[in-house]
């Protein structure tokens, strides 16, 4: 597999003027402009291989959009380099040229020239176009009288109908209702299918797992990172959480009882991450109490890491399970007896807390993972009752 | 048709113009060209009744008017619509590709930041569309000087085409410049507004190219002053319009030349010089806005 886009140590630094001197005059009486150097990208490195789809993801402000940009060739790199085979198409803004006194086929036709389409290609596409936007009856109407959304479909028919080897799409995915996001979802499959290398920008994280080869993950104008979706999509998710206290907190409280060990174990008695599906297995938590800790609450939340929804919790108080004044250590078994969830990753908090006050003495945020897996078996016989019927025709 | 097959590298480094390969690239992004000239001149006109008439009515008002006006006043230069035209019409080509010209990446900032073009396409379609207006006026003039009588004077014809080209690698050349420069300082635009002013002035256009050689050589001395007028390139372009088109350098009823009193063949000389110190600049000045173009996105 040969890359399609490789990136080199790239690195952009904008430079923010406090005061930026626009006019000759400015530039004049000020000796030296007082810019602040901001760092968009670090160094980043990573290739895309020809005919995968990269998912590039990353809170806002982590420098998506500028390495976009970088590879689109529309901003120069600080440093380092970007290389790229075949033809390209960046698709940063439906409908970009549109203009409002122009009809809606005069717009597609000078829209779909800035996304590298000839007269002819665009020419060949038009019908198609137009089917995909559903607008037939105002194609010779100034799109100055189209509603947004009419905007926008008639920007994405266009986007869609490009003829790139490599496709760098940002955020563009995100407009419309969701039929409309499923029709564009699978446009990208059959851009796919075609063979073209994709790189897509989004907040989508489901998105990411659903059509990405690859993922990299962002975070401040550094690579955080990068591999299979599903790992790099919870990351995000883990950075994304971690910051829900300012910066990076998966723990808190006042540490009365803390947690000191947890460990996962499944029914052959082993702990390896990864559970069967249906299985039971066991949540270990070992407690250590500082000073005498009279009322407390034990208790776990397992949390799919695809949609991050929690799918199944408990609590020793709930339970009934009272655990009486103690210094020292004690050990919480949470057995579950079967885990009928999809196979895939979830996250386990561990919370510890005052039965009668609430108060958290320690709570590990989403910080242990199990993955569940679904292993085939043989179908054993089962006896399944059959009802016969015979009717007159 | 974005024509980068093969490997492309972008680096840090600052882009160096290689013309013979920028030519292909912009050759391969026509098209863009073609659509901002035609979206220019729909937005221009569509929504007026009369459309691209209004572009012929302009050189038709100025014939009309100042027939009527050299008749009542007896201005000092026969057939002036014709003298006048022939310069103006050049005069106005430079000027509206210039001032629009330079504002032309500002106007388009939200292209720039969001798509991967050819930058230079902006101040070109700008030059397009003056040029489209050129071309339309210029043939009412043509009709007009059929039409009326005047004719068409020869071998001083064979000057256009050498006006034109000339003509037409400085405007690009200063419309390239100043797209790339007001990108940075604003105030640019509106220095360039004052200075078309004066510049027009300072080119025969109104009045007799002669009247300044007169002066000129008053003051002779042993500086040629009549030559270094000619470093306003406006002024032997000018010039060159009038000497193919209005044809006599001293017409009948006059009583000094009009044109510049020099031999045909010195100022196509002159022409030729222009033509070539114009290819240099707009080597130079392209040179600068590709250089500045890769910045641009970023400081829009």
């Amino acid at each position: 597999m040969t890359a399609a886009v490789g990136i080199a140590d790239v690195s952009k630094r904008f430079r923010v003027f406090r005061e930026k001197p626009t006019s000759l005059k400015a530039r004049l009486l000020t000796s030296r402009s007082r810019a602040e150097d901001f760092w968009a990208l670090r160094d980043v490195s990573f290739d895309v291989a020809e005919g995968s789809t990269l998912g590039l993801i990353g809170h806002n402000g982590s420098g998506k959009t500028t390495l976009l940009k970088c590879v689109a060739g529309i901003l120069r790199p600080t440093s380092g380099a970007v290389t790229q085979r075949g033809r390209l198409a960046a698709l940063l803004e439906l409908g970009a040229g549109f203009h409002p006194e122009l009809t809606g086929r005069e717009n597609v036709y000078l829209n779909a020239s800035f996304l590298g389409l000839s007269r002819k290609e665009t020419d060949a596409a038009y019908e198609s176009i137009v089917d995909f936007a559903e607008l037939e009856e105002f194609m010779d109407n100034q799109v100055k009288f189209y509603s947004s959304g009419m905007l926008v479909r008639l920007g994405f028919a266009v986007a869609v109908h490009v003829d790139p080897e490599v496709l760098l799409i940002d955020e563009v995915l995100a407009v419309g209702d969701e039929a409309f996001q499923a029709k564009c979802i699978d446009r990208v499959r059959t851009f796919q299918r075609e063979g073209r290398t994709i790189v897509l920008v989004t907040h989508a994280l489901d998105t990411v797992r659903e059509i990405c080869d690859r993922a990299v993950m962002l975070h401040h104008g550094v690579v955080h990172a990068i591999g299979a979706p599903d790992d790099v999509v919870r990351e995000m998710r883990y950075v994304l959480l971690g910051q829900i206290d300012e910066g990076f907190v998966p723990e808190e409280g006042t540490r009365e009882a803390e947690i000191a060990a947890v460990e996962i174990v499944r029914a052959d008695g082993r702990s390896e991450g990864h559970v069967l599906r249906d299985d039971p297995f066991t949540i270990l938590v070992d407690v250590r109490a500082n000073q005498p800790v009279e009322d407390l609450d034990a208790d776990f939340q397992i949390l799919d890491g695809a949609t991050n929804h929690p799918v199944l919790e408990a609590r020793t108080s709930a339970a009934g399970v009272e655990i009486a004044r103690f210094e020292g250590k004690k050990r919480v078994r949470f057995r579950v007896s079967a885990f009928p969830y999809n196979p895939g990753k979830y996250w386990i908090t561990i919370g510890l807390s005052s039965r009668r006050t609430g108060l958290l003495y320690h709570v590990q945020t989403q910080r242990y993972l199990v993955e569940v897996i679904d292993v085939p078996r043989v179908q054993e016989r089962v006896e399944v009752p059959v009802e016969i019927e015979v009717e007159d025709l | 048709m974005t024509a980068t097959s093969g490997t492309v590298e972008r680096t840090s480094e600052p882009p160096r113009l290689r013309v013979g390969a920028r030519l292909r690239v912009l050759f391969a992004h026509r098209e863009i060209l073609a659509n901002l000239i035609r979206k220019e001149l729909k937005v221009k006109y569509t929504a007026s009744v009369l459309g691209a008439v209004w572009s012929l009515l302009n050189p038709l008002v100025y014939l009309a008017v100042f027939t009527f006006v050299a008749r009542v006043l007896g201005a000092g230069i026969p057939d002036f619509p014709v003298y006048l035209l022939s310069g103006l019409l050049a005069w106005n080509l430079f000027s509206a590709a210039l001032t629009s010209g330079a504002s032309s990446v500002l106007d388009n900032s939200n292209l720039v930041k969001k798509v991967a073009f050819p930058h230079e396409i902006l101040p070109l379609s700008v030059v397009g569309v003056a040029l489209v207006d050129f071309v339309l006026q210029t043939v009412v003039l043509f009709v007009f000087i059929l039409v009326s009588g005047y004719g068409f004077h020869w071998p001083e014809l064979a000057l256009w085409p050498l006006a034109f080209l000339t003509l037409l690698v400085v405007t690009v050349a200063l419309s390239l410049w100043f797209s790339a420069v007001n990108v940075r300082y604003r105030d640019v635009g509106h220095l360039l507004s004052i200075a078309l002013i004066v510049w027009f002035w300072a080119t025969p256009i109104v009045y007799a190219g002669y009247q300044v050689q007169e002066l000129a050589e008053e003051r002779a001395g042993d500086v040629p002053w009549f030559a270094l007028y000619f470093l306003n390139p406006m002024a032997s372009i000018v010039g060159g319009f009038q000497r193919a088109l209005y044809g006599v350098v001293w017409p009948e009823g006059s009583a000094t030349p009009v044109l510049f009193d020099v031999s045909l063949g010195w100022l196509a000389g002159v022409l030729g010089i222009v033509l070539v110190a114009s290819i240099v600049l707009l080597r130079l000045t392209w040179g600068a806005f590709f250089n500045r173009s890769a910045d641009f996105a970023e400081e829009l």
